[in-house]
């Protein structure tokens, strides 16, 4: 298998192959953290670090590992660089850590991350790898920031804590309190998933018919 | 915190904070299983066990090594071998003692390290400060839930796949929905009391 090159990868992440719309990986997070703007922001940025470097260090090792016990080396790789997000978070920014709660943690059994380390990393040399890693967290952070600009406004009526509408919104109790709740999250996610897949099914389809 | 007793505790984490409706955890593996029942019933149930036995060990390593020793901090190392042992270890247990038991569940077990419901309880139990009884209850209780929703969903799923969905929602897309309105179905639960 031939190394794809930066461009490749870049454009696979964020778009076709996007994680969290294509390959449907790491929804778990998805669905938690985005009612807030600031939370998905450092959630997703933390996510693409660990990601990369993840990637990144199992790549280097690649040739070392011999293939029954990759899984325990891959799960202590991630555990590490999520242990060191951990208390970097703690040390800078304990309000949003502790908001985050155990979320942070659970980097460690995000999809995303495994599944870039069992597949991309192992295949691939070490800097194209950790360019994969931060590029999907740059698709999963692209998903992740339109479902939290359209979730806080209508819940709390503020972007990044800026009132963005009027403070009656909030105190009329005429907002959206469903979108503070779990099912606008399920709803919202599957809502972006149709328009992408809706698009890149037309677009197939266009293709076919240019062809023929 | 203050003190939830067992049994509340036990209604809660079923219906109040399921684990997936309410917590999103657990996601990933269960629009990959639902898509059928005996799968979706052989994986919930092999979850409740793992559960039940990472909350019950992972206990122990907190409050009689990790904080007496001040080395809080390692404890997602901790919580990870904990969990990846009580897989493999399970797994060589079933496959001794009910060849038949493991070849209906034996596929899914590997599935359960990598899920993010045992983790995300482990990790709450840490957060909420429960004592041993409490956590082993929350973990039964958590797991209990998430069984109840994938078979749920697998039953669901079956009658969705006769109907006709748009191109575009098929798959992953339809699956969230319906977890949407299940959630909303859960939130009528939540008046009733509620955990932190």
């Amino acid at each position: 298998m031939s190394t794809p090159t930066f461009k490749q990868v870049f454009r696979a992440n964020l778009t076709y192959d996007n994680p969290v719309l294509v390959q449907v990986l790491g929804i778990c997070s998805t669905l938690a953290v985005t009612n807030k703007v600031d939370n998905t922001l450092i959630m997703t940025i933390g996510m693409s670090l660990v990601t990369g470097f993840a990637s990144y260090t199992l790549s280097w090792i690649r040739h070392l590992i011999a293939r029954r016990v990759r899984m325990i080396f891959q799960v202590l790789a991630i555990t590490f660089y999520v242990v060191l997000l951990q208390l970097i978070l703690n040390a800078f920014a304990p309000e949003v850590a502790r908001s985050l709660g155990p979320y942070v943690g659970l980097i460690i059994t995000n999809c995303i991350v495994m599944g870039r380390t069992e597949t991309f990393a192992p295949a691939n040399p070490p800097l194209i790898s950790l360019w994969d890693g931060i590029t999907s967290g740059l698709g999963y952070m692209a998903v992740l920031l339109l479902m939290s600009v359209i979730r806080e406004p209508l819940a709390f009526g503020t972007i990044l804590n800026f009132p963005v509408f009027p403070p009656e919104y909030v105190s009329s109790g005429n907002n959206w309190t469903i979108m503070i709740m779990a099912p606008s999250a399920f709803f919202l996610v599957a809502a972006i998933m149709w328009a992408f897949k809706t698009r890149t099914l037309v677009k197939a389809a266009a293709k076919a018919g240019g062809t023929k | 915190m203050s003190y939830v007793d067992p049994i509340t505790l036990l209604f809660a984490s079923i219906f109040t904070s399921n684990i997936l409706l309410a917590n999103f955890l657990g996601t990933c593996s269960f629009i990959a299983i639902s898509k059928d029942i005996s799968s979706s019933n052989g994986l919930g149930i092999a979850v409740i066990v793992v559960l039940v036995l990472s909350t019950a060990i992972s206990w122990p390593i907190l409050h009689g090594i990790l904080i007496p020793f001040n080395m809080v901090y390692l404890d997602l190392f901790a919580y990870i071998i904990v969990i990846a042992a009580v897989v493999q270890a399970l797994e060589m247990i079933i496959e001794r003692v009910s060849p038949s038991l493991y070849m209906s569940l034996g596929i899914y077990l590997p599935l359960i390290v990598a899920n993010c419901a045992i983790l995300g309880v482990v990790l709450f139990m840490e957060i909420r400060n429960y004592t041993f009884f409490q956590s082993v209850v929350f973990g039964f209780g958590s797991g209990v839930g998430w069984w109840m929703a994938i078979t749920t969903a697998a039953a669901m799923r079956k009658k969705i796949d006769k109907a006709p969905v748009p191109a575009g929602l098929q798959g992953a897309g339809i699956t969230l929905i319906t977890m949407g309105f299940m959630a909303m179905a859960f939130v009528g639960f939540s008046g009733i009391l509620r955990i932190q």
